[in-house]
């Protein structure tokens, strides 16, 4: 492909151009580099301050001569039981409530298309209350019948909105009626439960870190282990995924096997999280808007997204649990700061037409 | 197009005349010169779900050259567009590009020889030009690998070759209409296909940016030998940008051959139902189409 096709065109203009191209991309580049590490920065930093605070402040040797296994008087128990593994719990479910979200988002090219707001937490969250107050079952058991409802919850969502071709709006809209449906089935429960069992299966419902253990920390981490690497190297093709189906499979990426891909992946990370923590509101739904803020446009939200939404638990857990007199769960944090966004997000996206 | 024209002017369909190119399943020449690909629908039948849209439809795309095809709304012919691009599986008959059947061969190896501008390409809010154009550059890249000079050096030409070198790092939100359908061309050259399939890429421009388009597809047809396949509207610009043109008519090929020889009155009336007046384009010589209504006509 030596021909030329401008007559203007010489290979010394075309050579000043590749240049050129070169230039604006490493500055791009940079930008995303350096953002995502500095995120990464004040994520550690956020979690290495949760070790330290709490009614007694231990100083960061302590906490490392925790980590690193030797026996400290109360600090033992108190940063390597109660505050070690919450900070590390708060990083992993924010992350992939993060990434979860941003995954829909940028597949559905609309900030709307949250799995918190098409219903999929809601199904993790209706499983739950529905084995806190029917069943009266235990910690872990809630846990693993709240995944249950939620990869079930996205596959019916799935499967009612893809019956001749898949269609973006029509999934977020059949989610958000599902997401209603299921709101009022969890009043209905909620409105014949007992007292002790409404004030668990509220705490539940609120998403929180108050029962955060290494045992609960476990499912999680593993699964995120596995899906995490698998997501981040296929985003290149998530990336052209967002030029349109038309497009992407005219640029040789296999449409339906990627977003299949990418559904499941993000379902998977959304209801570990949720089933380790409960829905923590509005996370999933704010890491990928504010990430591409930071940001600017640019290679994948991924990353970023996933380290957002660490540190948007990280900071509300935080808030919570020291900033008033009374403690809050982490959820009643996200929640307050998140509602106003999404109508921001609404008014926003209806004057300018415009997606992530 | 009136529609409740149609139901009258379609009478004189009573007794057809044949039309003189009718050629569905000839097999044309390469342009002389051109070493491009081969590509042919073989029995073709295309619908969505139970909707029938294309049956038994036999064309041969002339290699190395501009082929556009016409045809009323809801002819097909986007569709037959979708099945070369191989977006869209048939239901019965082929796509065959060199011999090997396009919906068998992996989507990444069509990618490297059939490129797609679609009708309503979606640009990521806030992408860079040069951004964009560099995403034609996937079939050829490896997962994760970082651009190769290889690839700046395509997307430079790309560039250049569409005039918007100096646009590369502007954001695709703030161009023009004329200008983001560069960037979109740039992105299929950048794409380096033998062959470009285009779905009415003149949509939505004015008349010299229309112009602008289709001269920019000539220069790459003629410099470059790329064939190329486009839907078009406007029947026109559709003759006279046209080595081939294909006219559709129900999921089928009505007529195909040289704009000359195909458009015709009765051509006209056939496939869109409509009266008109053929005359020569007395700026480029291919026949011109002057539509009759039922107003504003000289008996």
């Amino acid at each position: 492909m030596t021909a030329v096709l401008v007559p203007t065109t010489t290979p010394a203009a075309v050579s000043t151009t590749a240049a050129a191209i070169a230039r604006g991309r490493r500055i791009r580049r940079r930008r995303w580099t350096v953002t995502t590490a500095i995120l990464a920065v004040i994520v550690l930093a956020v979690v290495a301050i949760s070790t330290m605070v709490g009614h007694t402040f231990y100083t960061p040797v302590e906490v490392l001569r925790v980590i690193f296994g030797e026996s400290v008087p109360g600090a033992s128990f108190t940063v390597g039981e109660l505050r070690l593994p919450r900070a590390v719990l708060a990083l992993f479910s924010g992350f992939a409530f993060g990434m979860a979200g941003v995954t829909f988002q940028t597949m559905l090219r609309n900030p709307l298309a949250s799995p918190d707001v098409i219903g999929i937490s809601a199904g993790a969250s209706l499983a739950a209350v529905t084995g806190i107050i029917v069943f009266s079952l235990s910690d872990v058991a809630v846990s693993a019948v709240a995944l249950v409802g939620a990869i079930v919850t996205a596959g019916a969502i799935y499967l009612l909105s893809s019956r001749s071709g898949f269609a973006g709006a029509r999934l977020i809209l059949i989610g958000i009626g599902v997401a209603a449906m299921i709101q009022s089935l969890i009043a209905y429960l909620l409105s014949g439960a007992a007292e002790w069992d409404l004030q668990a299966a509220m705490q539940w419902l609120s998403g929180s870190l108050n029962n955060a253990s290494w045992e609960r920390l476990v499912p999680l981490a593993i699964v995120m282990l596995l899906v995490v690497p698998v997501m981040l190297a296929r985003s290149g093709d998530l990336d052209i995924l967002r030029l349109g189906d038309d497009s992407a499979a005219a640029l040789g990426v296999r449409v339906s096997p990627t977003r299949v891909l990418f559904i499941l992946g993000a379902v998977i990370l959304l209801a570990f999280a949720t089933a380790a923590t409960g829905p923590i509101a509005f996370v999933a739904f704010m890491a990928g808007p504010i990430a591409a803020r930071l940001l600017g446009p640019g290679p994948s939200l991924l990353l970023p997204a996933g380290l957002v939404g660490a540190l948007l638990v990280l900071v509300a857990d935080l808030v919570g649990q020291w900033a008033f007199e009374s403690r809050y769960p982490v959820g009643v944090i996200t929640g307050i700061l998140g509602a106003p966004y999404l109508v921001y997000l609404l008014v926003r996206t209806h004057r300018s037409g415009g997606s992530l | 197009m009136n529609p409740p024209l149609t139901a009258t002017l379609r009478e004189p369909d009573a007794a057809p005349a044949a039309p003189a190119a009718v050629a569905a399943s000839r097999d044309p020449a390469p342009v002389p010169g051109s070493v491009g690909h081969r590509l042919a629908a073989e029995g073709l039948a295309l619908a969505y779900g139970d909707r029938v849209v294309v049956s038994d439809l036999d064309l041969q795309i002339r290699t190395g050259a501009i082929t556009t095809i016409v045809g009323a709304n809801g002819c097909g012919k986007s569709t037959l567009l979708r099945a070369f691009a191989r977006l869209l599986p048939p239901q019965a008959g082929r796509v065959v590009l060199d011999g090997r059947e396009i919906h068998r061969t992996p989507t990444k190896q069509i990618a490297c020889e059939i490129g797609l501008l679609p009708q309503n390409p979606i640009a990521p809010e806030g992408i860079a030009v040069a951004d964009l154009v560099g995403r034609g550059r996937h079939p050829h890249q490896r997962m994760l690998a970082r651009w190769s000079a290889k690839d700046y050096q395509v997307v430079a030409e790309s560039l250049e070759a569409t005039d918007i070198a100096d646009l590369a790092d502007r954001s695709v939100d703030e161009l023009s209409g004329g200008q983001r359908q560069r960037v979109w061309i740039a992105m299929a050259l950048a794409q380096e296909t033998g062959i470009l399939l285009l779905d009415e890429p003149t949509t939505f421009l004015d008349v010299a940016h229309q112009i602008e388009v289709l001269d920019l597809l000539t220069d790459l047809n003629r410099s470059r030998g790329t064939t190329i396949v486009m839907v078009l509207h406007d029947l026109n610009l559709a003759a006279r940008y046209a080595d081939e043109l294909v006219a559709m008519k129900d999921g089928q090929v009505h007529a195909c051959g040289a704009p000359d020889a195909v458009v015709t009155e009765d051509l006209v009336r056939d496939v869109f139902g409509m009266d008109s007046r053929v005359i020569p384009d007395p700026v480029s010589g291919s026949p011109v189409v002057l539509p009759m209504g039922r107003h504003h006509v000289r008996r």
